[in-house]
């Protein structure tokens, strides 16, 4: 029998399954197909799914439920034909690429060996999908950057950067949701909020949603996307 | 608007309820008290909901003068209030009128200590709660000082005015359970058992969102590179120099560093109040001991709550 995937205890009340040593398209599509089972079908006690690109964390109620049940209940469901898959949200989001706004794009496109216009063309031209969520709140790991615009990230952070900056570095986009500090690049600002307001659904991204990025000039931060 | 204004806020002084789960999948962590036991012992020494939102006070203290009357508990760490009536241990419950003051400022032992108010206080909420994450902001909020507070139904309660014994299982410790992995198998036995083996010390480096250590370095081996995976309140997550940092309330939802064990649920609470400059130790327990061990003392503890809520009888065994 394989090693993977393995069921661990995380404390008195988790259990992460953790899919294979490193993550791939094969661990994320794993890990989807999971968290959509136990959305659809929830085990007795569980309280909640926290999906990566290579495990997921399971929260139980102990009072209900323990780690030896639970992890037979996840076998199960690892086994049972997947749900009917959810057919993904498209988001548009606009973004406006000002200087002001996008200030790292000029070195950004130079260490790329291209224009700045040219670095926004590839961006808008990608596809993304919502990996996960981690770091902050609201903070969506966006994949699909394509491989022409792949930095590492800066060598120091810059402080204050404001929410709703594009930000990118490694193969990942992400859009921010509070001031904060960050050694990603900054390519562009835009008015999409991840965080709703609306109390029952708090977030607007979905994990496995998909994105496009589209020019737009700066007047659309004053609306409300 | 009747309520409470605040005159000093330390650092880190928020408004928190028992806290909000079901957003770790978007980064959101439970957030809540720091001990959720203290919260919990407050509220109920006013036969509040349990769900009622209170404020949990850092080191740095907290002083306020009401613009109500209204029956307070204080619960949590040793704490010194200051009252209207003069000087006393926290622990207490007490009835303030409009223009009094009660300053609660760090004493003997621990780190959080809470304030309930009969009926609850009125604060924004986030997705259905109060309780706040102090690094967004999200929630109920981080007290400032000249903010005024509102209270949901201020209410003066006879007869519960006195001290609150102080149940054995909120009494500071100096040894914690935890449960060995999931990511153990980045460590060499030797290293693993110089965690349950050696003693740490806590740290300044403290905040809502995790604890440093002090201790032998506990050197992870192939841990670089590893995916980003999930944590949980009491993750004891490893940095590449061996460094344990224990994460709490307001931890990250995921983290590249290796977790070489968790927590018991039961002991994050009792772990928060260690204060820096204490020494501790871990002892490990597996699994199902940890959710036997919870299911006991979690009846145990509801049957003392009610009673407390309920004016019943309690002691402090």
């Amino acid at each position: 029998m394989s090693d993977w995937p393995a069921f661990r205890p995380m404390g008195t009340a988790a259990l992460l399954v953790e899919f294979a040593p490193s993550a791939s398209p094969a661990t994320i599509t794993a890990v989807r197909a999971l968290d959509a089972a136990l959305q659809a079908n929830p085990p007795r006690g569980l309280q909640e799914v926290v999906p990566t690109a290579a495990s997921l964390m399971a929260v139980f109620d102990p009072l209900v439920t323990d780690h030896a049940v639970l992890t037979e209940a996840l076998r199960g469901a690892l086994m049972a034909p997947p749900p009917p898959a959810r057919t993904p949200a498209l988001h548009e989001v606009p973004i406006c690429t000002d200087p002001d706004l996008a200030p790292d794009l000029a070195e950004v496109a130079e260490r790329l060996g291209l224009t700045p216009e040219a670095v926004s063309d590839l961006h808008q031209g990608a596809e993304f999908t919502v990996s996960f969520y981690g770091f902050a709140p609201g903070y969506a790991y966006l994949d699909g950057l394509p491989e022409g615009m792949r930095l590492d990230r800066k060598p120091a952070p810059k402080r204050g950067v404001p929410a709703g900056s594009v930000i990118i570095a490694g193969g990942q986009c992400l859009i921010t949701t509070q001031t904060m500090p960050t050694g990603w690049w900054i390519i562009g600002r835009t008015p999409f909020a991840v965080l709703t307001g609306d109390p029952d659904h708090p977030f607007r991204l979905q994990t496995g949603d998909r994105l496009r990025f589209v020019a737009a000039p700066r007047s659309v931060l004053e609306a409300d996307a | 608007m009747s309520g409470f204004r605040v005159i000093q806020a330390g650092p880190l002084v928020t408004v928190q309820d028992q806290g909000r789960p079901g957003l770790m999948r978007f980064g959101l962590p439970h957030s809540g008290p720091m001990d959720r036991r203290a919260l919990a012992i407050a509220n109920a020494a006013l036969g509040n909901p349990a769900a009622a939102a209170g404020i949990e006070v850092s080191p740095g203290g907290l002083e306020i003068e009401m613009t109500a009357t209204c029956t307070v508990a204080i619960a949590g760490g040793g704490f010194i209030a200051t009252t209207p009536a003069g000087r006393m241990p926290g622990w207490a419950v007490l009835t303030l009128l409009p223009g009094e003051r009660l300053r609660l400022s760090a004493g003997p032992w621990g780190n959080w200590c809470y304030l309930a108010f009969a009926g609850g206080v009125d604060a924004p909420h986030f997705a259905g709660h109060a309780a706040t994450h102090a690094g967004s902001g999200l929630g109920g909020g981080v007290l400032k000082p000249g903010q005024a507070l509102a209270l949901a139904a201020p209410t003066r309660l006879d007869g519960r005015d006195g001290p609150i014994p102080i149940p054995v299982w909120a009494r500071p410790r100096a040894e914690f359970d935890l449960v060995i992995g999931p990511q153990d198998r980045f460590f060499a036995r030797d290293t693993l058992a110089t965690l349950t083996e050696a003693s740490f010390t806590v740290t300044p480096s403290m905040d809502r969102m995790g604890v440093r250590l002090a201790g032998p370095a506990l050197m992870p081996e192939g841990a670089l590179g590893i995916p980003s995976g999930p944590i949980c309140r009491g993750s004891l997550q490893v940095s590449g120099e061996g460094t344990v940092t224990v994460l709490m309330a307001d931890h990250q939802t995921t983290g590249g560093y290796p977790r070489i064990a968790t927590l018991t649920d039961l002991d994050c609470d009792s772990f928060a109040q260690a204060r820096p400059g204490q020494k501790l130790r871990f002892r490990t327990m597996t699994a199902a001991q940890a959710v036997a061990r919870h299911r006991a003392e979690a009846a145990r503890r509801a049957d003392w709550l009610a009673r407390l809520s309920a004016r019943g009888p309690v002691t402090s065994g």
